[in-house]
């Protein structure tokens, strides 16, 4: 399986998530310039953190328009699963690939920590290994994270059960006095209307390892690994019966 | 022709700059002013001389580009090309330093 990284002007997780998902989990994994057109054969793309194009305008505005992203689009119409982490997430929403927008944090302060998050859906390739309600411990580090949709749209997400992770206290009870950047509904990640495509805000990439204050994040990458590893058993189906159906012949 | 284009936080969508800035303008005695909204501004210079033919360019390109529609909305001015910079009508009397 085959991590494609991409890489903006101005991205600063790039090499976390490399790190992540070569180091840590032992897949095959490489940065794709922005510029580039092609995915290089990527099965998962994640758009990483930092600050896209120096987030002029509005974070991710202008990485919209970098030419990789017509290649993001074609693989998230395929069905192939596409993470956007921070700055990635921002981006999802800027080109219209998730729903929604980012504000300025509530409190205006860029916010670095550790917070808790619920998870709310498990049938997308980013929580399938993960346990439905499970609260995850992971970092975040944005100005502005917090999470808008105008309230039709909001409405048509929850119904669509398309809110993936939510902001809580250690116990996994939405507070708001533990929403660290005011999002409505309490919404830490979100996916498509197909489930393939998921943004969050915190980042799982930095939570791979004890060594650097938690594995929480773990589950995230574990999940598209096993996501593909039932696609593939899934896909063997099929040529097993044909297989089955030529010797009954 | 010149257009100006401004962009706000459409009226629904909380404005905590602008709500910052209006606290600190209270703490400073300035009880008059109600509320603050903050937004950008974009001088776009254009290679057309139809007033027309401008208004619809910059509203595309807002519309594209300049403004979020999930949160944003604009507002666009066309003026001939202005012999004094933009915002010079903002400076203090006697001008900045």
């Amino acid at each position: 399986m085959k991590f494609g990284v991409v890489v903006f002007p101005g991205s600063n997780c790039d090499e976390d998530a490399l790190r992540a998902a070569r180091d840590v989990f032992g897949q095959d994994a490489e940065y794709i310039w922005h510029k580039d057109t092609d995915l290089k054969g990527a099965d998962v793309v994640v758009l990483p953190g930092g600050f896209a194009h120096g987030d002029y305008l509005r974070t991710g505005a202008m990485a919209r328009f970098s030419p990789i992203m017509a290649g993001v689009r074609a693989h998230a119409e395929r069905g192939g699963p596409v993470i956007g982490i921070c700055n990635g997430f921002q981006i999802l929403l800027e080109s219209g690939l998730l729903p929604g927008a980012m504000l300025r944090n509530r409190g205006l302060k860029y916010r670095c920590e550790h917070v808790y998050l619920r998870v709310e859906q498990i049938d997308t390739p980013f929580t399938c290994a993960a346990k439905q309600g499970a609260v995850l411990r992971i970092p975040i580090g944005h100005g502005e994270g917090n999470y808008y949709a105008p309230p039709d749209v909001l409405e048509r997400i929850v119904k669509n059960r398309q809110v993936v992770l939510r902001y809580t206290d250690p116990k996994g009870r939405v507070d708001e006095d533990w929403n660290p950047n005011g999002s409505v509904s309490g919404i830490a990640g979100i996916c498509s209307e197909a489930r393939n495509v998921v943004g969050l805000m915190p980042h799982p990439e930095r939570a791979c390892e004890a060594l650097l204050g938690g594995e929480d994040g773990r589950v995230i990458f574990e999940s598209v690994l096993e996501w593909f590893r039932s696609a593939e058993a899934v896909a063997l189906q099929p040529v097993r019966s044909a297989t089955l159906q030529a010797s009954d012949r | 022709m010149r257009a100006r284009v401004f962009v706000t936080l459409k009226p629904s969508v909380f404005d905590p700059q602008g709500r910052t800035i209006a606290d600190a303008l209270h703490s400073l005695g300035y009880a008059s002013v109600a509320d603050v909204r903050q937004g950008k501004y974009f001088e776009l210079d254009l290679a057309t001389t139809e007033v027309a033919t401008a208004k619809q360019l910059a509203a595309e390109v807002a519309d594209k580009v300049l403004a979020n529609p999930v949160i944003e909305s604009y507002r666009v001015e066309v003026v001939a090309e202005p012999t004094a910079p933009v915002g010079a009508e903002l400076a203090p009397p006697g001008g900045r330093s």
